[in-house]
């Protein structure tokens, strides 16, 4: 029973103690931010390895939730007569949850594990140190324009992600299953509101962003310098990224909708 | 005069003592050698005279500034006036050779374009590598990776240049490369150098002064003359590679003759 206790204690200490570190990681980020003007041209090439080269996962997997949501949608909204409805059930779909949530989930497993990786191996290669000798913080070279960048990147990513989705459902419902396209876009331009709807999709998105930002980071920053660290880092940020994606999901659906 | 100063340093990693009681005096405008066994805690001396480690107890005197006591800010400053070699060379993946070296002076001056890039070029002409400008890190042999960051560590001309490991995994020629580099740079710029090895052999050719750390501990500091006049076995047996000796070719620990099971 002591056991017990001192089990639960003392992983208690660790997970308040990782806490703690995350927490000032964070804020050196956040202090970090004043050095942006200066390091506005690591952030765009940080754009474009988190944001570009996350395009084609995004677009081929809004291409096809798009087109599952409709093939199944209008299976469903058939039988009630309703496939007129199908383009603002798919839109709703998309917009509220399926659009962030996806596309985060993507990022995480993309960008994020990629951005634990790559700051364990400037760790394990002594890069960081060696930012440190030359007087330069390596939280405002390395951490800070990857952070900025990828909270940029998502709310943007999943913005395609919906609009590539839509395309997809436009293609099985209007043009495979013959649901009427005035019908299609029109309910879902009555229907879908820019503040309830839209707005809070990308509060979401942004939320997500900078879950999977701090998480990727500061795993990667703190990961042990060796191969096998740098793994466990990376799998570590996957895990604990998707996890955290879903409850903040559930925890702002339930603050935004209800 | 002593550029770095070290009186009565420990220091402990957790439980483990890495330095008990450590003095040591490192010249100005010399090449000292700290050498000792692989474990000995070399790399972890020159993180506590870069303010990269805080020692237990003890003094750290660099340039006549107490290290361990500095604010962020001073140490920052402290550091522009140091170089620091890394073993693997530690340049920055995502930036070529040129923008590599050119990188401390961008981030540490307001220097013009144009005068960033002569300065890069002379660095490079120093290491030899200015027709190596335009390569990769990836792109980059072993020994050429070192002195594009040797070159990088004399950009902002520092008073001191630390070398952690500068000759592991290095063929001969590029060893020989290094060790007149060093020497050249130190008497040209009028450098500290401080070189950390196990390399004896190569050190030796080059230091002034040579510090030997075992067990958390000096055993021995002096001119390489001085060193190779000891009478010390530990000395001899460390100079000279001997297997067996004040450091045990068997791992202490139970008798051969209890492993053996009895036929």
């Amino acid at each position: 029973m002591i056991k017990l206790i001192e089990r639960i204690g003392r992983s208690t200490i660790a997970m308040t103690e990782s806490l703690g570190r995350a927490s000032l990681f964070l804020w050196m980020i956040l202090v970090g931010l004043n050095t942006f003007v200066a390091r506005v041209s690591d952030v765009t090439r940080q754009l474009f390895n988190t944001g570009v080269l996350s395009l084609p996962i995004i677009m081929v997997s809004g291409l096809f939730v798009g087109m599952v949501l409709a093939l199944q949608g209008y299976n469903t909204l058939k039988d009630f007569g309703a496939e007129d409805a199908l383009g603002v059930m798919v839109a709703l779909s998309m917009v509220r949850e399926l659009g962030p949530v996806v596309a985060a989930l993507l990022f995480a497993g993309r960008a994020g594990s990629s951005l634990t990786a790559e700051i364990g191996l400037m760790k394990t290669t002594e890069q960081l140190s060696a930012l440190e000798m030359m007087a330069v913080n390596p939280v405002h070279r390395v951490v800070m324009p990857r952070f900025v960048a990828a909270i940029v990147a998502l709310p943007l990513l999943t913005l395609i992600f919906m609009s590539i989705g839509m395309l997809g459902a436009h293609l099985v419902g209007v043009v495979w299953l013959g649901v009427d396209a005035g019908a299609f876009w029109g309910q879902i331009e009555r229907s879908v509101d820019w503040h309830e709807d839209i707005l809070n999709g990308m509060l979401k998105s942004i939320a997500f962003a900078f879950a999977v930002a701090w998480i990727a980071l500061y795993q990667g920053y703190e990961s042990i310098p060796t191969s096998e660290g740098v793994g466990r880092s990376t799998t570590r940020t996957v895990v604990q990224a998707s996890l955290w994606i879903l409850g903040l999901d559930f925890v702002l659906t339930a603050l935004m909708f209800n | 005069m002593n550029a770095i100063e070290l009186k009565h340093v420990s220091f402990n990693r957790g439980n483990r003592v890495i330095f008990k009681d450590v003095t040591m005096q490192i010249p100005q405008g010399k090449v000292t050698a700290i050498l000792g066994p692989s474990g000995t805690g070399k790399t972890t001396l020159l993180k506590l005279m870069t303010g990269q480690e805080v020692p237990l107890s003890g003094e750290v005197k660099v340039l006549n500034t107490s290290v361990p006591n500095l604010k962020t800010k001073a140490l920052l400053a402290l550091r522009r006036k140091m170089g620091f070699l890394f073993q693997s060379g530690a340049l920055l993946t995502d930036l070529n050779v040129f923008e590599n070296v050119a990188f401390p002076l961008r981030e540490q001056t307001q220097l013009s374009e144009g005068l960033i890039q002569n300065l890069v070029a002379m660095k490079l002409q120093a290491v030899g590598l200015r027709n190596a400008a335009k390569l990769m890190p990836s792109e980059l042999s072993g020994g050429m990776a070192r002195r594009v960051a040797l070159a990088r560590a004399i950009a902002l001309e520092p008073e001191i240049i630390m070398y952690d490991e500068p000759f592991t995994g290095q063929d001969p020629i590029s060893m020989g490369v290094l060790v007149k580099l060093i020497r050249e740079l130190t008497d040209s710029m009028g450098l500290t150098s401080v070189v950390v090895s196990h390399d004896v052999a190569e050190v030796l050719s080059i230091a002034d002064h040579v510090v030997i750390l075992s067990d958390g501990c000096v055993i021995a500091q002096g001119t390489p003359a001085e060193l190779e006049a000891s009478g010390s076995d530990w000395v001899k047996q460390f100079l000279h590679g001997n297997p067996d000796g004040p450091v045990p070719f068997h791992m202490p620990g139970q008798h051969y003759s209890e492993d053996l099971v009895a036929q």
